[in-house]
């Protein structure tokens, strides 16, 4: 028996074990249970406070696929948002089409855009990769005001979009409908993502961010999956984007500054960079942080959230999945005892 | 010594005062939606604190002040004021999440004076189908004045589009040969200015206007712009830009000793934050117009209401910058709906809301200009709509000609 042969006989040991990237299965079964029961018991605003959270959620899901699963960094999330919420908009306003229509759309012209911008952006890493995109970010809502696309865009006064009943007749607020739709997409997407990673594209990616050398080695196709990375990530964020569109019922160029890709990528951090569950995390951090600063001193909002930002990273340098390995440490601890 | 047929009458005329007394404020009934009790009434307002345009948040905290002023000398009707301010960092998102957070879990009775026109536009629809007052919103667009489509929303201050009518039509009277200039900040408010000037100019557009130039908010400097427009030789340079920009172009061009007609945008007519540092000698003979008093020009140091403004600003907000024009536009804003709500009286619903606030005769504020008078009706939704030209001598502006009432209507 050859060498390779005994090599190939060994039961392979799973790549990346899914509990470094997603939850464990009473994990996600406990947080499912509370993210459908929540709305039950909140007011509209606080649902709508809600969804926008799962749909920041689902942003930064994308990102932490590029930067966790591939080791590429951006700074141009902004950008693929915009294009998500302007796809949705234009498409709602001027076509009529109906809003869950809008959403697929938006995530495959958004990932033919992250795909395309993905081909030169692979001549760059690290660093020079990260400006390529801000660069992306700071002309975007420059290009949304372009005169040339003002029929489509309403230039610099933006779209008013209309926001969509609960079908059926289900006796439900526009919040909590649009609430639910947002969970059942979010689920979909981050089922799709944890399989992604999984799977033999997924483990090419990894391969990628851990020794791209070694990968191509490897026989991986470095270029093929760092774009499609580029691309995944991009499509996912435009459904964000669409989605964020029809939640806030408006979209302007100013609503996607490089603020927001900044924002994006403070959540990521926040949650854990790699582990997709800490999405939720990063994305809670974003949307109500910003309101506990404002809550303690209005003049020193930033201050504040600055202060807020570093305790964490000093105290929980992993982000969120820190907190969840060590309560699953606890746990475990106080079950065998 | 009374007889009892006397004091019988007089009994029964007691009464009968007394009566009609106590009748009286039966038949005023007191009224309440959401936001407004017999003690309180619940304002909402959203500024920009944090982010790019941070330094307007200056407005929000004047309001509040001039608030604790009306609560100190005991409140509107009897009735104190909670004025609830929420940062929107001048993000449409953000502005709808904080409109929400008003209506629905602070339950004011109405939203005053958002700025900015994204974020306006943003939380519009919402408020309009909530019923919710979107009460004199500070930004200068036209599409505010449109009662028959957004009978909740009304703007406040004059728009720029009439603003911008009001310099075409002094230019076609004064200059009708001109060759004019337009340097524009590239977003909705130089775009509006825009329209303004090229639908007052009407068909001699075509000729007169021989130049636009764009700028973006994000550039360091406009001389290179400057330097361009003067290679085509205009006569009047039209300025629509923020006050940064506004100081660099007039000084830029008198550097180049170059000396054609200047208007520049009434936002950056402030002589504190504009002129001084363009320099006085260079913003000689610069023309503007306005409809508001200016904090750092000397001509007012003796005006009654401005006197009145400068007790308000000592004793609230002392540590306030006193030529910032944020104080004096916050100041007016505050005392328009201080007015509205007197009006409002006993009945505090938003409907009563909104047909006060349309139901303003000649009224002025302590900040307007002599002969300025906000004005308003169910058709017309644009509370200041005249402004009066004025030129650069010295150290102050002087005010020359009529006021110009330019009601651009929405379209």
């Amino acid at each position: 028996m050859s060498a390779l042969q005994e090599i190939v006989d060994v039961t392979p040991v799973e790549a990346t074990p899914k509990k470094y990237i997603a939850l464990g299965g009473y994990a996600s079964v406990a947080v499912l249970v509370l993210l459908i029961a929540a709305p039950l018991f909140a007011k509209n605003f606080i649902i709508f406070q809600m969804t926008m959270w799962l749909i920041y959620a689902i942003a930064v899901l994308a990102l932490n696929i590029l930067t966790g699963g591939s080791g590429q960094f951006s700074l141009g999330q902004s950008a693929f948002y915009a294009v998500g919420a302007y796809t949705s908009a234009i498409l709602m306003e001027h076509f009529n089409v109906n809003y869950a229509l809008t959403l697929p759309i938006a995530g495959v012209i958004c990932f033919a855009f992250g795909y395309v911008f993905g081909q030169p952006a692979l001549r760059l890493s690290g660093v020079y990769l990260a400006l390529a995109t801000f660069a992306l970010a700071t002309a975007m809502p420059q290009l949304l005001k372009l005169g040339y696309f003002e029929h489509w865009t309403g230039g610099v006064q933006g779209l008013v979009v209309t926001k969509p009943d609960a079908p059926f007749g289900l006796p439900m607020s526009q919040d909590m409908w649009l609430y639910y739709f947002t969970l059942v997409i979010s689920i979909m997407i981050y089922v799709f993502s944890v399989n992604l990673l999984k799977s033999r594209s997924g483990r090419a990616m990894m391969a990628i961010r851990d020794n791209e050398i070694a990968a191509s080695a490897m026989g991986v196709d470095v270029a093929l999956y760092k774009t499609l990375a580029f691309g995944i990530s991009a499509g996912i964020t435009g459904v964000a984007g669409g989605l964020g569109a029809i939640a806030v019922q408006f979209v302007a160029p100013d609503s996607y500054t490089i603020q927001l890709a900044i924002a994006l990528f403070l959540g990521m951090v926040v949650g854990g960079v790699g582990w997709l569950p800490g999405s939720l995390a990063g994305s809670a951090f974003i949307v109500f942080v910003p309101n506990i600063a404002e809550s303690v001193s209005k003049g020193l909002s930033g201050a504040v959230f600055g202060a807020i930002l570093i305790v964490i990273i000093f105290v929980l340098p992993h982000g969120a999945r820190q907190i969840a390995y060590l309560s699953q440490h606890w746990i475990n601890k106080l079950i065998h005892k | 010594m009374l007889s009892i047929q006397k004091l019988r009458i007089a009994a029964i005329s007691t009464a009968v005062i007394a009566f009609a007394a106590t009748g009286g404020s039966a038949l005023a009934q007191k009224k309440y939606d959401t936001g407004a009790t017999d003690t309180e009434i619940k304002i909402g307002n959203i500024m920009p604190y944090s982010g790019p345009a941070s330094a307007y948040g200056m407005i929000g905290k004047t309001e509040e002040a001039y608030f604790k002023m009306v609560n100190d000398s005991g409140g509107i009707n009897g009735r104190k004021v909670t004025f609830i301010s929420y940062d929107d960092a001048y993000s449409p998102p953000k502005a709808v999440e904080q409109a929400r957070k008003l209506v629905e879990s602070d339950e004011v009775l109405l939203v005053f004076n958002p700025l900015g026109t994204p974020s306006n536009s943003a939380i519009q629809k919402y408020l309009n189908a909530k019923k919710v007052p979107q009460l004199f919103v500070a930004t200068g667009a036209t599409k505010w004045n449109d009662p028959k489509d957004f009978p909740w929303t009304m703007g406040w201050q004059p728009s720029y589009q009439s603003e911008g009518q009001i310099y075409a039509k002094f230019l076609l009277k004064e200059k009708p040969d001109a060759k004019i200039a337009v340097l524009y900040q590239n977003d909705d408010f130089g775009k509006d200015y825009l329209k303004g000037i090229k639908d007052g100019l009407g068909a001699k557009a075509a000729t007169m206007l021989i130049a636009e130039e764009s700028y973006e908010v994000s550039e360091p400097t406009v001389d290179s712009h400057i330097v361009k427009l003067k290679s085509l030789n205009p006569d009047v340079v039209i300025s629509i830009t923020t006050p940064k920009f506004a100081a660099q172009t007039i000084k830029k061009i008198a550097e180049l000793s170059w000396k054609p007609l200047q208007i520049v945008a009434n936002v950056s007519s402030s002589i504190g934050s504009v002129m001084k540092p363009a320099g006085f000698e260079a913003a000689q003979d610069v023309l503007s117009a306005n409809y508001g008093k200016d904090a750092s020009d000397e001509q007012w140091k003796n005006d009654p209401g401005m006197k009145k403004w400068a007790a308000f600003v000592d004793k609230y907000l002392p540590d306030a910058n006193r030529i910032d024009s944020n104080l004096v536009y916050g100041y007016g804003a505050a005392q328009t709906l201080h007015k509205v709500l007197e009006m409002c009286g006993n009945d505090l619903t938003r409907a009563n809301v909104m047909k006060q606030a349309a139901s303003l005769k000649d009224f002025t504020t302590d900040t307007l200009l002599p002969g300025v008078k906000i004005n308003t009706s169910a058709t017309d939704f644009a509370p200041i709509s005249s402004l009066q030209m004025m030129r650069f001598k010295g150290e102050k502006w002087e005010l020359f000609g009529d006021i110009i009432s330019a009601d651009a209507t929405a379209n």
